[in-house]
């Protein structure tokens, strides 16, 4: 069976964020970019599923600049068996993601698709359920423990009141959650062995897809930044506080 | 505010342009290659090997019924560090390694060694026994040894010291007797073993240096010799771990007194040569321990930063104070040079080993005793520098900042002392060609930043003096000396590639320059 896995350059977890300085988005430039945590969960867990015998290939695929190869080449230190870049410079969205996914779905076959739950520079949390929706197959959201047996895929979902176990027909999608696993680190003759794997780049053309976005960005700000608290003299004042300047009550 | 694995990436890349290099030896590494392997193994200095350095640190190693134990948590950190294969780094491709520049495992150890110290001595020193081994073994030994080394399921040590013998090593008393079969018992005791004994894998491999029968006193009749813990059919060969040295820091790694006890050995190289085989890894160990010292100023650096820009006094954070600015401004300006001094000396070896250049081996003959002895030095004054900015919160252990003083504190003195270095520098390097290869570096410093001039002429001025019969005596304050020239020029070179360091290079040339020149002064003084 073949994996495909989705892999998103994103501003590094370690990294501030800031707002550009017109408020059209977050400042990338000369920030350090690395590959979406959730996503650096489904490939390891891509990997295992290899090392188990279950999967045969894993198809690591980037959408969005040139430089998207160098998470594609982490995902390959990891384990991954080749790339796919979809060049495509500004803004992608999610809907443009899922389809560009999906063509590439029909032209390599893969038996599941792992990919993160969301990324964490937008919080999107939407690519994994659009493309279910696309392809009709099913999808196990929030994973926390994937087993393949068959032709059938036990998931337990994080859900809000706790845990959920589903079983899926495959294909099908799974989005990867904090707890399905902790990335392994990539060994040095992996990463060496990763600068010979290839990675095919495409256009979104060439999976006849326009990429035109449908949304429009009207502002970027910051989260208010939050007030120094204030010491009242008593419950009469908090209250009066609550009422009138707060407004909660 | 760069980190160390940026700055790395930036020396690696654009300053001693190991692309270039590689790609003339015609084994091209591209710059993202380059950059995958630091930022990879700076993540796994970080996340795996720096969260346990104090416990290790409080735990230490322990001796118990003979076996040492380390720290708890070194075993499966070590595995980690073996599935990782960083190992192999540099080690030959024929032997399961990756052939990677030594300028690139310089980086790895500096990571790892900021990370903890006492920990990656371990590999470090198994780095120097395969640098040894691929020069010097038979290819049956190479074969039998060198593939377990390389992957790290066998650690390697170096036995050189005795208690009377420890500078002076023509003093070595520890002796070998043939044996029947052809291979050789060892006799003697050996001290300051780092590594000696341990539990983090099944085998390890004693290179030592003992006496053949009839050999002549002094330091050519010393022949060189590998012990394994383990012989080939499962039993304990005779040597073993009399005691553990309770000492000032790097608490993490055993320091073994090594008793060997008729234990079989193997001849390595020719006989009564030992010790021109062990000077053939000196220059890489010698320029590893150096590499701590960076990894130890650096540590210093990062913990100063933060501790500074969070601890509020007054009113503002006490990084906004010009004193405790200045002391950081300092922890920056060395650490970088000597960072990047590193790096040149790393890419010298890859020069002269990959190009065959004659020219690059002299300019690593002539780095080697300085990155020694300079960055080590600049290493412990980092970590005090570090200790006072958290005021009395650093004298306290809790903080962390004490234990990189304590730890830090080795590095001067092992794998020959500061004062040896010098007087190397002085004694043996400078009469080489008369002092024509360090005025030419000089020259080079002041082409990159002319501000430079009046430091290099006061260095140049002292060597005559370095070269007569005042070198012995002023020897540690003239390799200071050039230290600090050669340092100022590789910041200089850094502000070049990259104006992000632009500050730590006006710092540099006109607070810490001036040391150049009272250092090459007091050398002139006699």
């Amino acid at each position: 069976m073949k994996l495909l896995v989705p892999v998103k350059r994103v501003v590094d977890y370690n990294v501030k964020v800031r707002v550009k300085s017109d408020g059209s988005g977050v400042e990338t430039a000369n920030v350090k970019m690395s590959m979406n945590p959730f996503d650096e969960i489904a490939v390891e867990e891509a990997v295992r599923l290899k090392e188990k015998g279950i999967a045969t290939e894993i198809i690591a695929v980037s959408i969005g600049p040139a430089a998207c190869a160098e998470q594609i080449r982490t995902a390959l230190a990891m384990g991954a068996d080749r790339g796919i870049l979809v060049e495509q410079d500004g803004v992608v969205e999610p809907l443009t993601v899922a389809k560009l996914l999906k063509a590439i779905i029909a032209k390599e076959s893969p038996g599941l698709v792992i990919m993160g739950k969301q990324a964490i520079d937008d919080d999107m949390n939407a690519t994994g359920q659009m493309l279910a929706a696309l392809m009709g197959w099913s999808q196990g959201t929030f994973a926390s423990k994937l087993t393949i047996e068959g032709d059938r895929a036990t998931v337990i979902r994080e859900i809000d009141g706790g845990l959920e176990t589903v079983s899926l027909s495959l294909p099908a999608i799974i989005t990867a959650d904090l707890r399905l696993n902790e990335p392994r680190y990539a060994s040095l003759p992996n990463i060496m062995k990763a600068r010979k794997k290839p990675i095919e780049t495409l256009k979104p053309a060439d999976l006849g897809v326009d990429p035109t976005p449908r949304l429009t960005v009207l502002k970027v700000e910051e989260p208010p930044k939050r007030q120094a608290g204030r010491k009242v003299a008593s419950v009469a004042e908090l209250v009066d506080k609550l009422r009138n300047e707060a407004k909660v009550i | 505010m760069t980190t160390a694995a940026d700055d790395l990436i930036l020396g690696l890349i654009r300053i001693v342009d190991l692309p270039g290099l590689t790609a003339a030896a015609g084994q091209p590494l591209a710059a993202e290659d380059i950059e995958a392997v630091v930022r990879e193994a700076d993540r796994f200095a970080r996340e795996a090997i720096a969260p346990g350095w104090q416990t290790a640190d409080r735990a230490g190693a322990r001796l118990e019924n003979g076996l040492v134990r380390a720290p708890e948590h070194y075993l499966p950190l070590y595995g980690q560090w073996v599935e990782g294969g960083w190992q192999g780094l540099a080690a030959p491709e024929a032997h399961g390694g990756q052939g990677l520049p030594h300028a690139l495992w310089s980086a790895v150890l500096e990571l790892c060694s900021a990370a903890d110290m006492s920990f990656t001595l371990c590999p470090l020193l198994t780095a120097g026994a395969v640098e040894l081994l691929a020069h010097h073994a038979t290819p049956d030994q190479a074969e039998r040894w060198l593939p377990e080394l390389v992957a790290g399921r066998w650690t390697g040590t170096m036995c050189l010291t005795e208690p009377q013998a420890g500078s002076d090593l023509s003093r070595l008393r520890a002796r070998a007797e043939p044996a029947p079969d052809g291979s050789w018992r060892l006799f003697g005791q050996k001290i300051f073993i780092s590594w000696g004994e341990h539990d983090l894998t099944e085998n390890t491999l004693h290179l030592v240096l003992a006496r053949l029968p009839g050999a002549e006193a002094g330091s050519r009749g010393i022949s060189l010799f590998a012990a394994p813990r383990l012989l080939p059919d499962g039993r304990r060969n005779a040597v073993s771990c009399g005691g553990l040295e309770h000492k000032m820091g790097i608490h993490g790694s055993p320091t073994c007194i090594m008793l060997f006890d008729g234990a079989e050995a193997e001849l390595i190289g020719a006989p009564h040569r030992g010790l021109q085989a062990m000077f053939a890894m000196m220059n890489a160990a010698r320029l590893a321990v150096g590499v701590q010292g960076v990894g130890q100023g650096a540590r210093a650096l990062a913990m100063a930063e933060t501790f500074a820009a969070t601890r509020e006094q007054g009113g503002k954070t006490i990084d906004q104070y010009p004193d405790v600015a200045r002391m950081l401004a300092e922890m920056r300006a060395t650490t970088l040079a000597g960072r990047l001094l590193a790096l040149e000396a790393a890419a010298s070896l890859d020069r002269a080993r990959l190009l065959k250049s004659p020219e690059a081996e002299a300019r690593l003959a002539l780095l080697t005793p300085i990155v020694k002895a300079w960055c080590t030095d600049r290493g412990v004054e980092a970590a005090s520098l570090g200790v006072q900015v958290h005021g009395g919160m650093g004298f306290c252990e809790d903080a962390g900042a004490a234990q990189i003083l304590r730890d830090a504190r080795i590095a001067p003195i092992y794998e020959g002392t500061n004062g040896i270095q010098a007087l190397d520098l002085v004694t043996r390097k400078l009469p080489r060609d008369g002092g024509a290869l360090l005025r030419t570096l000089l020259a080079e410093a002041v082409l990159v930043a002319p501000a430079i001039g009046q430091a290099a002429a006061t260095v140049e001025q002292a060597i005559p003096a370095m070269l007569g019969a005042g070198g012995p005596v002023g020897a540690s304050r003239f390799l200071d000396a050039c230290g600090w020239v050669l340092g100022a020029a590789m910041v200089a070179r850094a502000a070049a590639a990259d104006p992000a360091h632009a500050a730590t290079r006006d710092i540099f040339l006109r607070r810490l320059l001036p040391r150049a020149i009272a250092a090459a002064e007091e050398a002139m003084a006699g």
